[in-house]
């Protein structure tokens, strides 16, 4: 399926301090597609959980100072990712690589955060967990309503 | 990004009120502060009126918080949640566990 969209890919120290500032920064994506103030508090929670996740995850292992954060914007849907690891992504690669949470064994890893993974569950629409290379986090949240009458917020597709 | 943290006395009531957002960098400060307050004060009530953001660090605390509480038979409160915080209480079924009323200036909303 070739479908079109928009990525972002962000950098941050594996530091507590900068959950914040991608929560500033999701709600902005988020705001811009269209979605609703209840939808972009869920964005905030879940994308905090992940990347606290990441920072505790890269503080145990002590061998990463990064966490690498992705942004799909596609017409009806906001994918995030997060990687507890530096280096990019490709992200068809990634998601190949991807399966439901439920079924793979690095839930481990995440239950550390207590009610954190299952908040994201809750509040997102779609969870995938990859766990060969540091942990990744595939969350989606779809866009339902405004079908019609969002030209002005329509993200633009490339080409 | 940053939580305020202030405690006062109200009568027999010790008031711990917190403005600000409370996530993974804020909790630990929290928790420090919090879990001293209930560990030597028999009621405590946090107001949670000026906090717009909380997550499951937050969770963490209040429920470390209620432990020690427990513990020490003392009374834990969590008052004036805004929406979105109090949504994650009851999410988790925190809200039937810890005790959680929704007032402003002591009259029911």
């Amino acid at each position: 399926m070739n479908e079109e969209f928009e990525f972002l890919e962000m950098k941050l120290p594996a530091k507590s301090e900068f959950v914040g500032v991608l929560r500033l920064t999701v709600s902005g994506i988020a705001n811009r597609m269209g979605f609703s103030y209840e939808e972009i508090e869920d964005l905030k929670v879940a994308i905090s959980e992940a990347i606290t996740n990441a920072v505790d995850h890269a503080y145990y292992e002590e061998d990463s100072g990064e966490v690498t954060v992705g942004f799909g914007m596609y017409e009806d849907r906001l994918e995030v990712m997060v990687a507890d690891r530096g280096g990019s992504f490709d992200l068809q690669k990634v998601k190949e690589q991807i399966g439901p949470y439920h079924d793979g064994v690095p839930v481990e890893n995440m239950r550390e955060g207590g009610f954190g993974l299952f908040l994201i569950d809750a509040l997102m629409d779609k969870v995938e967990i990859n766990s060969n290379h540091g942990v990744i986090v595939l969350m989606t949240k779809f866009l339902y309503e405004n079908e019609v009458g969002q030209s002005d917020d329509q993200i633009s597709t490339p080409q | 990004m940053n939580l305020h943290i202030d405690d006062h006395q109200e009568g027999d009531v010790t008031v711990l009120k917190l403005s600000g957002e409370i996530d993974a960098y804020t909790a630990p400060q929290l928790k420090e502060k919090l879990l001293a307050l209930v560990e030597e004060n028999p009621t405590v009530h946090v107001d949670l009126a000026r906090v717009s953001y909380m997550d499951s660090t937050g969770l963490g605390v209040f429920i470390s918080a209620l432990k020690t509480s427990k513990e020490k038979e003392h009374a834990l409160k969590l008052i004036n949640l805004q929406e979105n915080v109090y949504r994650l209480f009851n999410i988790t079924g925190l809200n039937d566990v810890i005790d959680i009323e929704n007032t402003v200036r002591g009259e029911l909303s």
